[in-house]
């Protein structure tokens, strides 16, 4: 007798599975990865009557060959970790098809209860399961359960208890499918006896009938030895010849069918129907929901107001977190001189961790809504619905929600977007999703599409950003078909789902559900973008100002500041270099507070000798109308200053602008002219793009400091707006241009990431190359047709 | 009197008894796995608003599958009173 068991539970999916973990382990669970897949791997703990019981959670399947990976994981896990005993999660109200698994486990032979859950359900639907009888006919204990209202929790725990104590041996049960079936499983069953090169893990008649069903996993395994893998292999071909010369059926078509057989001659003694097969609550909703003309139109309304949900929801939050991660940003740089130090902690650090957590709110809203659509059921049908339109692009019914999250509907975020292609279950389309997902236009994009249609199509703004959502989803829906006919050319999955019945989803489950998948975002994605953001920044930054160039600058204000102070008129307010700093102090103040009266209370101004002059420069600089008591010796002095302030500005945004073509970015974004040459983009773009690879909203903040106009505030970029029309290098064709350049060349390292997680490494660089490349030829294509027709000559 | 037709020629709503499951492969394995096995009995449920996929009441529960898919089941309907 062990103190520990270790349980495993199986079921279909939709059968309630995870309720039941939930009911049992609580909030005390965890989750990993099975080793080498992204399959998830659940498990928890609970003591039961002084036991320790280690719960794992196995994945949702129907059956337990190799069809799946979850298939596969499912049973490795019970053939190589052998579990005390398996619970086998079983839906009452669809008992046939839930007992084709609870079929397969007992042939395995695994140690097994069934948990016969939904009671509750089946009677409402006027099934009554008669569990005393099922257990005597399927010689498998069970115990009835209504998941959701922890009825027959206890109970089962208790009985996991009883069977494990009495230690019981995996008993493989034998099931005739036939005559012609079981002479050959006899005759292979004896072939891998006598072999002594396999591990007995694997009970051998399980695998006999494994080869028969064509289970690549099991057959691949005995071709190990090449005599007998030969001899198993002619045994099941000239089984397949005489079962289709005889019956016109393929081996394991006829072991399903017997497999049915066996669970019908079960379930029609130990189950009655009150009433004949009619529509449910769900199928009705189901005529409503699915229907050919209200279906897709609700659809729609519904899939909009989650995007409106997850976004409108997510926004206090991430406010807080930006107003926090500014408030951090003040205090270090008030503790911090300025310097690299400061800029690393600020720029690199501060700027990475918050641009990670700031997606959390996001992440978290959009996991919940998932959660909802899963766990309710309507994620099924919005995959039915879609199928069709979807499928001729590669992709599946399932993909509509990655991308409209993305910003399918502008604004959203690739990353949830990447994470929402867990609900696909084909490794193809769901590789193929995420690295489409990248192509929609996502919140961050929109700041730059904001400067640039500022700039040059004010008078279209509506018209243009509709067109860049048509193109972006059009764009996304081709490079799917590109990647699936090429690098991911496969077989359409088949389309063979269960529409589940519609159910109210649990607080309990929704909460648990949101909260492991964005812990598991936090923990995972934090620390590797934490490095890249000080990657980066160190790009943005090095070597910077060369010695002459640092000299240059600062003798340049030295100039300015003494012939300021020389100024005779200057020469009576401030006399020396101590009273300017105090002035531009006080200046900074005065023009930062929001108006005039807040501006004299602050301490030390009110009473400053200073004040009349600080008045007098702020409305010269605002253009509003003077005060007639000022004289004019005053008057000039505060242009003077005034003068002063512009000159220091603009030597300052030369400084940083030389810096930045002085790093390595900036080099890189010099190397890149030759390539982007085609494109119209100079270095100054590059370097931004180049920036933009961190959040694309950088690009308008590093344009601004390569056209050396100070740093510019995403939100208000009218002042580089202006500044590219003004320059004659710049004309619609190029800003549109970059606009798509910019819709379509790289995730941002948040996405890519997230894209590194959900796959590997090698489809995140994939994801790189396809996307500059795709990017390239695009930009290209519509630079030279727009020149073609006349367009960009400003 | 019955008849034997395709899966996809049947129509909304209509009854029938599955004869013959014709796929083969991981397609054919998946469909019998959920119960689409000869002797059983199905209704058309409905087809989503391109016509396709196909979504069928089997057992106690409803299945989705795409009409290229369903091409391969064959099933014993009622035929239509003659008129």
């Amino acid at each position: 007798m062990k103190e520990k068991i270790t349980i495993a539970l199986a079921g279909n999916p939709n059968s309630g599975k995870s309720t039941v973990f939930n009911a049992i382990t609580g909030a005390r669970q965890h989750i990993a990865n099975y080793p080498g897949v992204t399959v998830e791997k659940k498990y928890g703990n609970v003591t039961h009557k002084g036991y320790g019981i280690e719960v794992v959670d196995l994945p949702g399947t129907y059956s337990l060959t190799a069809y799946s990976l979850e298939e596969i994981v499912a049973r490795d896990f019970l053939v190589n970790e052998k579990p005390d005993l398996v619970v086998d999660i079983v839906d009452a109200s669809n008992l046939d098809r839930n007992l084709y698994l609870a079929v397969q486990l007992k042939e395995l032979g695994v140690p097994m209860i069934i948990a016969l859950n939904m009671m509750d359900v089946a009677e409402s639907r006027g099934i009554i399961v008669d569990h005393q009888l099922l257990s005597t006919l399927f010689q498998v204990p069970v115990v009835p359960m209504v998941a959701r209202s922890k009825q027959g929790i206890r109970e089962c725990l208790d009985k996991v208890i009883e069977v494990a104590k009495n230690g019981q041996e995996w008993l493989p049960a034998v099931i005739s499918y036939g005559n012609d079936i079981d002479q050959s499983l006899d005759e292979i069953e004896a072939i891998i006896k006598r072999s002594q090169a396999f591990n007995t893990r694997y009970p051998s008649r399980w695998r006999a009938l494994k080869c028969l069903e064509g289970d690549r996993q099991i057959l691949d395994l005995l071709k190990r030895d090449p005599g007998l893998g030969q001899r198993i292999e002619e045994v099941c071909q000239a089984t397949s010849k005489h079962m289709v010369d005889t019956f016109d059926e393929e081996p394991e078509s006829v072991i399903a069918g017997h497999r049915y057989g066996y669970i019908a001659g079960i379930t029609r003694k130990a189950l009655k129907r009150k009433v004949e097969l009619r529509l449910n609550l769900s199928d009705k909703i189901d005529k409503v929901l699915t229907n050919r003309i209200i279906g897709p139109l609700l659809m729609i309304a519904i899939l909009y107001a989650i995007y409106v949900f997850t976004f409108s929801a997510s926004e206090a939050p991430i406010q807080v977190l930006e107003v926090f991660f500014e408030f951090l940003k003040d205090i270090v740089s008030s503790i911090i001189p300025a310097g690299n130090l400061r800029s690393l902690i600020v720029s690199g650090i501060i700027d990475g961790v918050g641009g990670v957590l700031g997606f959390v709110p996001l992440i978290m809203f959009m996991f919940l809504a998932i959660a909802i659509m899963e766990d309710s059921g309507y994620m099924a049908r919005v995959a039915y619905m879609l199928d069709r339109v979807l499928r001729w692009f590669g992709l599946h019914g399932n993909s509509v929600m990655a991308l409209i999250v993305s910003g399918g509907i502008s604004g959203g975020c690739a990353v949830p977007g990447v994470m929402a292609t867990r609900t696909l279950r084909d490794p193809r389309e769901r590789i193929t999703t995420l690295l489409v997902v990248p192509f929609m236009n996502c919140g961050a994009k929109l700041p730059v599409y904001a400067m640039l249609i500022g700039a040059f199509f004010s008078k279209d703004k509506a018209r243009i950003m509709f067109l860049l959502t048509l193109f972006s989803w059009g764009f996304a829906l081709l490079a799917a078909k590109i990647i699936r006919s090429t690098v991911l050319r496969g077989p359409k999955t088949p389309f063979v789902m269960e529409l589940p019945p519609y159910r109210m989803p649990t607080l309990k489950g929704l909460l648990i559900h949101t909260w492991e998948r964005t812990w598991y975002y936090i923990r995972k994605a934090g620390t590797v973008i934490l490095g890249l953001s000080i990657i980066l920044w160190a790009m943005m930054t090095f070597p910077g100002l060369s010695k002459e160039q640092e000299r240059f600058f600062e003798n340049e204000r030295i100039r300015a500041t003494k012939s300021l102070l020389t100024s005779p008129k200057v020469k009576e307010w401030i006399p020396d270099g101590e009273s300017l700093m105090e002035l531009n102090g006080l200046y900074d103040s005065y023009t930062r507070a929001s108006s005039k009266e807040e501006a004299e209370v602050l301490t030390g101004l009110e009473d400053s000798p200073l004040l009349p002059l600080i008045k007098t420069a702020f409305l010269l600089k605002k253009g509003e109308e003077l005060e007639k008591e000022i004289q004019s010796d005053d008057l000039e002095a505060a242009a003077r200053y005034l003068l002063f302030r512009d000159e220091m500005t603009g030597l300052g945004d030369r400084e940083r602008q030389a810096a930045l073509k002085r790093t390595i970015a900036g080099w890189i974004g010099q190397r890149l002219e030759t390539v982007t040459r085609p494109l119209g983009f100079d270095y100054r773009v590059n370097i931004a793009l180049v920036g933009g690879f961190a959040a694309k909203e950088v690009v308008v903040s590093t344009l601004g400091t390569a056209y050396s106009i100070g740093e510019v505030d995403p939100e208000r970029s009218s002042s580089l707006s202006q500044r590219l029309r003004k320059d004659p290098s710049w004309n619609p064709l190029k800003a549109f241009t970059l606009i798509i350049f910019t819709m379509l060349y790289v995730p941002c390292f948040v996405t890519l990431i997230s894209i590194r997680k959900e796959s590997s490494w090698g489809w995140a660089g994939f994801s790189i190359g396809f996307n500059l490349v795709a990017a390239f030829l695009v930009a290209l294509i519509i630079r030279h047709a727009g020149m073609a027709l006349g367009l960009g000559t400003s | 009197m019955k008849m034997i037709i395709k899966m996809r020629e049947m129509s909304d709503n209509q009854k029938g008894v599955i004869r013959k499951v014709s796929a083969s492969g991981d397609m054919g394995r998946r469909i019998r796995e959920m119960g689409l096995v000869p002797n059983t009995p199905i209704q058309i449920q409905g087809r989503a608003p391109l016509k396709d996929p196909v979504a069928v009441k089997i057992m106690d529960f409803t299945l989705t599958l795409r009409n290229n898919e369903a091409g391969g089941i064959l099933v014993e309907v009622e035929a239509p009173e003659p008129q």
